[in-house]
Formats: C-alpha cells, structure tokens, sequence
C-alpha cells in the first residue's frame, strides 16, 4: 500500500505538491511512483530562474528501468531544485515526500493550485 | 497467468515482484535492483534460470549433427563435461541463438538455449536433424539455478553432497560436473565466478532455502541484465538476432573457420560477408555528460556514419552510464549519443566494462 500524505495535493502524473506558509511550493513524485519506477538512478532537474509551464515537460527521472518525465504542475518559476539528487538519487526510492523533493516553484497562477487533487482523489486514482 | 517455475512459490515467499518474461512469470527484484546488484559483485547471489531451454542431442551423428548445426566446432569438446558457447546461424549467416553445449560423449551432448527462442529453436534443431542419425529432445525434468559472485562458489558448495562437492573440486571455467542428479557447470552470465545448476525439479524449494540459509541471496531479473551488460555479455534480441551477422555482434571469436572442410550451416554466407567486407562493429560505450543510454538511441560517429544502441543502462558499479552499440567499422574514439534530443558525448571502448568485481574502464 502506498504512502498518501493527506497534506500534500496530486496531479495524475504521479507528482505531488506542497504548498508552503511564504506562497512558493515544492515538488516531488510520489510514494506510488517511485515504487513504479524501481531504484531511481538520475535525476535531471530544471535550470533556477527558468519559467514553466502548467504540464511542460521540466525534470527527468531515470531508474533502473527506463526514463520518466516529470510534469509541471503549476506555471511559475523554478526558485531551487535539490542538488543533493544529483549524487544521490536513490534518495527519491528512500525518502519521497521529504530528502527526495526535486525543485521549489514560485507560481504565477495561483488559481491552478486549485486543480490539483486532494490526497483522496488521488489514492483513488491510483487504486483504480 | 504465465509459465511459472520450480522456484516460483520460493520467489513469492521472498517477495519477488512478478513480471511477464516471454510467457514466464519471473522474479524482476526482490526489493532492490541496485542491491542485488552489488551483492552479485561482492558477495553471492541466485538467479532462478529454469526458463531456459535444455536440449538432449543424442545418437551416433551427434557430434556431426552439431559441428554442422553450430558455428563454433564441438570438435573442440575432448573432455567430458567440457562446454562451449555458439551462435546457431541461419543460411543467411543470422543469428537463431546463442547456446551453451556440454559435451558428455560423443553420442551425448547437453544444449541450453534462451527462453525466449525455445520454439523456433527446438523446430531449427529438428529440422536440421532429419539428415543425421541423432535424437533431439527437450529435457524438462530440471529446475536451473545461477549462483554468482565472488562467493558463491564456497557458499554453494557447502549446501552441496559429500559426493557433489568431490564432483566440483577444482572444477574448472566452462566445466561441468554431473553428481547425484545435479549437474553443476562453472558458467555464468554476470562476469563473477560462479555456477549454474540443474536441479531435479522436485527439489529445486529444498536446495533454493538451503542455499538461502547459506547466505546466498536472490536476484532478480533486473540485476541480471545490469550485470550482464557492465560484463558485457550479448543479450539475444538486443546485440543479435536473425537479421545480425556474428560478425557485427562481438561474436567473431566464436566461429571456427577451420579444419576448412568443416561445413556449417552459415559458413557461406559469413565467407561473402567477409570478401565484401564488414560494415559494422559492436563497441562499448561509457557515457561523458549526464543522462542514461538506453537501446535504440541514434549514435552519431562525426564524419563516419551513424550507428545505434543495443543496451544501456546506469552501472551501478561504475556509476557511470554504459552502453553497447552498433557502429560503423571505421569509427573512432569518441562519438554523441542522442539522448532525449540532446548530443551527448560518449567514450568508445571494447565492451568489457567490469569482471570479477573489477572496473576495466
């Protein structure tokens, strides 16, 4: 059974999101996903300062058995992204929701916080 | 629901997650690719293998069955017990398979090929057997277990009868004991030492937890190709198949060209490949910026031509991304990998990248 912190929002593609108390938010992939993708061994993350779009196409997960993409779930502008990744990317496997998060984002369109899912909608989503 | 082996309801109870291998159902890891991975190159790891295909090649022609059958010469095979590893070729010169042969006797030969080939293969080798007097039979009586790394060899044998570890002692590389129903080969497809053995299948649970007990830890699927590839080991359907000429896959070093009168079943085809000339070559490559190599990317060799990946993966012991790819003959040392719509610069190499725990490059 995965892991579904009821804090936290979802997008379909497997990503979460936490919104933080000074209006920026952080992205990881979820319980389910790294279970899905088995041992991640790279992390290619985007560029500080680069504006993204609602569902562009910004980070790559690589694991033991292929590559995934990793969708922007809001538009906005990345503010960091966890170097730490880069040497330990297995840290993704261990760690989902906390050590292993992939970058921070300013938003530019705070009303697309409101069509991500709720961690219900999106347990369901998973169990189907 | 697939095929499953001996082994299945030992891989359950070790909760292997279950993947559809060529029909079969096989473990694909038991919790961590990565970490039996490692245990493969520093300690003892198991690899349930009964899904490939055992063939009995029996009667007076055996042996010139075989030596026109295969490209490699059985001929080689003085010792009982003494293995050999072949391409079986079509008229084409492509390759049907790659196989390991045991010689027994010279009317009494043990052929392993690959799962996902055992029906094309067991129609060839029938096929191929009506001119000879020789009987070709599948053997489904055994479950077959590879045990790798630089202790397997010690923590195997202590599982093993008072007679089978006699049997193995000092057994050599490519050799294979048979004792007390078990037939014991000093093989394997990870670049450790190690074995690879035939159980009777009724006691292929009891001999897995006595291993398990010894220290011996499963691995999975995942690790196998990982560990085949920084080995450098041909996958079938990856490095070659039947549009693949041995001599673009690596596979060079395995056709004996003589005694010249030696006729076998490909030769003319490989004689007129070599006469026009060799387009391609199979070469190894060790990444240089980010990323990973996985098959079928585009290879760019700059004012030579372009050539494919085969395989690639991350090494988990090199931590560097490798790959195997077909290139043409004339490139060079460096060449770009099209990664995702990105050039990335890769490090030509022979595609040896680690063995025995070691990293070649």
């Amino acid at each position: 059974m995965s892991n579904v912190p009821s804090d936290l929002k979802y997008i379909s593609s497997h990503e979460w999101v936490r919104e933080e108390d000074d209006g920026t938010v952080t992205i990881g992939i979820t319980d389910h996903a790294q279970e899905l993708l088995g041992d991640v061994v790279y992390v290619e993350l985007p560029d500080v300062d680069s504006e993204v779009a609602l569902e562009d196409e910004i980070a790559v997960v690589e694991s033991v058995k292929a590559a995934s993409d990793i969708y922007a779930p809001l538009s906005g502008t990345i503010i960091a992204v966890n170097e730490d990744l880069e040497d330990a990317p297995e840290t993704v496997n261990s760690s989902p929701y906390d050590d292993g998060w992939m970058f921070k984002m300013q938003p530019s369109e705070p009303s697309e916080l409101e069509g991500l899912l709720d961690a219900e909608s999106y347990q369901n989503e998973i169990e189907d | 629901m697939g095929l499953k082996t001996p082994f299945y309801d030992s891989h359950v109870k070790a909760n292997a997650k279950i993947v559809d291998f060529g029909g079969w159902d096989m473990p694909l890891h038991y919790g961590s690719q990565l970490e039996e991975h490692h245990i493969v190159r520093q300690d003892a790891g198991m690899f349930d293998v009964s899904h490939m295909t055992v063939v009995e090649v029996k009667g007076a022609e055996a042996k010139p069955y075989l030596r026109y059958l295969l490209a490699n010469d059985v001929e080689k095979l003085q010792e009982s017990g003494k293995a050999l590893y072949s391409g079986m070729l079509n008229h084409e010169g492509g390759v049907i398979d790659d196989l390991i042969v045991y010689f027994i006797d010279s009317s009494n030969y043990r052929v392993v090929v690959n799962a996902s080939t055992r029906e094309k293969d067991l129609a060839w080798m029938a096929e191929q057997a009506s001119n000879f007097e020789v009987s070709v039979t599948e053997n489904t009586d055994f479950a077959m277990l590879a045990v790798q790394g630089p202790n397997a060899i010690e923590k195997t044998n202590s599982v093993l009868s008072k007679a089978q570890q006699e049997a193995v002692a000092g057994i050599g590389v490519f050799f294979a004991a048979d004792s007390e129903g078990y037939f014991i080969a000093r093989t394997g497809y990870t670049g450790e030492d190690g074995y690879e053995i035939m159980v009777p299948a009724d006691q292929a649970g009891e001999f897995w937890n006595k291993l398990v007990d010894a220290g011996v830890r499963p691995c999975g699927l995942g690790a196998r190709d990982t560990l085949r590839l920084e080995a450098g080991m041909n996958l079938y359907g990856n490095e070659m198949d039947e549009t693949v000429s041995p001599l673009e896959a690596n596979m060079g070093w395995t056709i004996t060209w003589t005694p010249e009168d030696r006729d076998f079943i490909g030769k003319s085809a490989l004689l007129s490949q070599k006469e026009v000339g060799i387009k391609n070559k199979l070469v190894g490559l060790v990444l240089q910026g980010k990323g990973v190599i996985r098959s079928h990317m585009k290879v760019i060799a700059e004012g030579v031509g372009e050539g494919e990946t085969t395989s690639g993966t991350m090494s988990p012991t090199l931590k560097q991304s490798i790959g195997i790819a077909r290139v043409p003959k004339a490139t060079g040392e460096t060449v770009m990998v099209e990664i995702r719509k990105k050039l990335v610069p890769a490090k030509v190499v022979k595609a040896t990248f680690v063995r025995m725990g070691k990293a070649l490059v």
